[in-house]
């Protein structure tokens, strides 16, 4: 099946992007910091339980069993949602959701929206959309918040803003939201973000979510955040519009039990987060009165159709995967060119744009295997990996005919992947590459390599294998 | 829309069962081998809770049932709230005479709420494991635009609506699904900003919790 209209607009070239990723110190420090405490952090409170393998067990079968029956659980969720009193709607695409949610804003006659963090609608860019019918729409997320004043990209799911520190981000508060002086203290930026927020929660009249997890028994959709802005959307104003995944389902309410344990453990590496919100419908006299679930496909029904890659579709979105990845955290977000970043990112990206426009992101990964350890719903990301390489060589040979099939890059690849493929040989290579790559860098690029791997660089450069690793530095560090 | 719809359904069972006549595959099941409730007992339910609100930087005291209009009192005078917003139904009794109590059936606008210095609320549940309480905007609580707006919310809670762990709750929570829950772990916060954890965002920025002990 080709993979419908996907409006991430994207060319993910992770090879190319890497390069100048890894150049950038200050993104290294801030990349190394910040995966560093989540790391511990998580590792802390995942020791403390006597039943997490347990949970992820039931997590994994949970989402297993949802995707089986998946058309019988969302005629549930459409039921006992339009039952609580809310609408419901259907989008295969992105330009569908977007059409959709453009069209209930207008009717409300509303010029601006409040928005709640959320992937699903950076994936079909719902903000461009919105802005072309002249709406604007306001991130209430601290970090989304900054992103979207500095107009950038996010470089993390969960602290987009993971790249900038409290200077740059003091610099930006004082240049847009007209703040005269203030402290580069993170209290008093909070601060400043919650009293500019506070007049646009009072008076916006329409909330656009994402949802963590949608219960097709009771219709129940359930927001899990931090700071307040999600309860301040999705209580405040007089219109919610929630845009969810058709992989957000689970089917009882006893499902949220393991989930709910499962996610702050994960991704924020808290017993649980500060604040979750769980809504049927519509409640009289509390909330909004006015609830509509936008049900998206957007290329979800192409992952589901691979048996190996339907695990991907398991995802709650924790990032504990690209906290551990040894990749991501030299890298940072921006490299993998895609909404999703890191190894989920490199796994689900193709397979929702189709692996033809995203050709290098299955490379972007040693195959360590750690992803697979701390993910909360066990998707074998290596095996997805290695499937997907899989796919990407035989594209090649399906378009190139007999020639492509001995092609040296994917030869080479194979090569790469058993050198990359435990933690041990990948440093011994690194730090071979770094005494032996002398002749061969120019302009810190190596263009050419002797004997087998010469065949991948025949196809592409290679970046030069920095003097310290990541990995040597941080060891260093703490020394 | 109508068509996506039905186009949306039919890939779904296109992807899932293939092509007419292809092999039936096994449904997956789900074995609950976690824990869904803990043998604890409640003197340490308690003692776990209270250490666990407080590590969130939350402000937390244990206090004898006979004590808790003098403890109010104690905590809103220490915060200088003199304007407060209290659910409908909440007993006379808790409320110090030196304070202005609004009322909320539902006529309050968000700028009153906004301008009030706090909100005092009950709760439905609290969750010893992960130091959670849970409003299910039912008796004593409010809608919930009432514990949202205010920047200091004072919070009661009796030992016996602690439970042990997450499962536990939600089971507790299963006759009433449709209601609106909302579940908090400590006052509002971010790690925005270089990771540094930051209480007090856009929620209310102090929560002080009494637990009353039986
Ligand atoms: S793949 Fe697993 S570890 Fe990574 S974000 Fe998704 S749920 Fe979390």
């Amino acid at each position: 099946m080709k993979p419908q209209s996907v409006l991430i607009e994207l060319q993910p070239k992770f090879e190319r992007n890497a390069p100048a990723a890894l150049a950038n110190t200050q993104l290294r420090r801030n990349m190394g910091k910040a995966t560093q405490t989540i790391r511990a952090k998580r590792a802390a409170v995942v020791d403390e339980m006597p039943d997490w393998e347990q949970l992820r067990t039931a997590g994994r079968q949970i989402k297993e069993h949802t995707l089986y029956h998946l058309d019988t659980y969302l005629l549930q969720l459409e039921a006992a949602v339009q039952r609580a009193g809310g609408h419901v709607h259907w989008a295969a695409d992105a330009a569908a959701a977007n059409a959709i949610v453009t069209g209930l804003v207008q009717a409300h006659g509303a010029r601006e929206v409040i928005k709640v963090k959320s992937l699903t609608t950076d994936e079909i860019k719902l903000n461009a959309a919105l802005a072309e019918a002249g709406i604007s729409a306001i991130e209430t997320d601290l970090a989304e918040l900054i992103i979207q004043l500095a107009g950038e990209h996010s470089s993390h799911i969960l602290v987009p803003a993971i790249h900038k520190n409290r200077a740059e981000i003091r610099e930006l508060f004082m240049r847009t939201l007209g703040i005269a002086e203030i402290s580069d203290e993170p209290t008093a930026l909070a601060a400043a973000a919650r009293s500019y927020l506070r007049a646009k929660f009072l008076s916006v009249p329409v909330a656009i979510s994402g949802g963590n997890f949608a219960v097709a028994a009771t219709g129940a959709i359930c927001v899990v955040e931090s700071e307040g802005n999600g309860r301040m959307c999705l209580t405040l104003p007089e219109v919610l519009i929630s845009v969810v995944g058709i992989e957000k389902l689970v089917p009882t309410w006893q499902d949220l039990e393991v989930f709910l344990q499962l996610l702050p453990r994960s991704s924020t590496g808290e017993r649980m987060n500060p604040y979750t919100s769980i809504w049927t419908g519509v409640t009289p006299g509390d909330g909004p009165q006015a609830f509509h679930l936008v049900l998206l496909d957007n290329g979800r029904t192409n992952v589901l159709a691979d048996e190996i890659g339907r695990q991907t579709l398991h995802c709650i979105r924790c990032s504990a995967c690209l906290n551990i990845c040894p990749v991501y955290e030299r890298t940072g977000g921006h490299a993998y060119g895609s909404v999703y970043p890191g190894p989920i990112g490199a796994i689900l990206t193709p397979q929702l744009v189709g692996v033809e426009h995203a050709r290098s992101l299955p490379y972007a990964s040693s195959l360590c295997g750690a992803c697979y350890d701390v993910c909360p719903v066990q998707i074998n990301i290596p095996e997805v990996l290695i499937h997907m390489r899989g796919e990407v060589v035989r594209q090649h040979q399906d378009t190139g005919g007999l020639a492509a099939a001995l092609e040296p890059e994917a030869l080479a690849m194979q090569l790469l992947s058993q050198v990359f493929g435990s933690q041990a040989t990948y440093e011994m290579a690194q730090r071979l590459a770094q005494l032996g790559q002398g002749p061969l860098v120019r302009d810190g690029t190596i263009s050419w390599l002797p004997g087998l791997l010469g065949g991948w660089t025949a196809m592409r450069d290679l970046s030069a294998v920095p003097q310290q690793t990541f990995r040597q530095w941080w060891r260093e560090r703490d020394a | 829309m109508r068509e996506d719809r039905d186009i949306m359904l039919k890939r779904i069972r296109t992807a899932l069962h293939g092509p007419p006549g292809a092999p039936a595959q096994v449904a997956p099941s789900i074995a609950r081998a976690y824990q869904v409730s803990t043998p604890t007992p409640a003197a340490v339910l308690l003692h776990q809770f209270v250490e666990r609100v407080a590590e969130y930087k939350a402000e937390v005291q244990t206090i004898a049932e006979n004590a808790l209009p003098t403890a109010i009192a104690a905590a809103l005078a220490a915060r200088k709230a003199l304007r407060l917003a209290v659910p409908a139904d909440l007993p006379n009794d808790w409320l110090p005479p030196a304070v202005t109590a609004l009322r909320d059936q539902g006529q309050l606008t968000y700028q009153d709420l906004d301008g009030c210095d706090g909100v005092l609320t009950g709760c439905a549940l609290g969750i010893a494991q992960t130091g959670t309480i849970i409003l299910d905007h039912g008796p004593r609580q409010g809608r919930r635009a009432l514990s949202l707006l205010p920047d200091y919310h004072l919070c009661v809670v009796w030992q016996s609506q602690i439970v042990g762990i997450v499962p536990e709750a939600i089971a507790q929570l299963a006759t009433a699904t449709t209601r609106p829950l909302t579940f908090i772990s400590g006052p509002s916060a971010t790690s925005d900003i270089e990771l540094n954890r930051v209480e007090g965002v856009h929620g209310p920025r102090t929560l002080h919790v009494l637990v009353v002990t039986a």
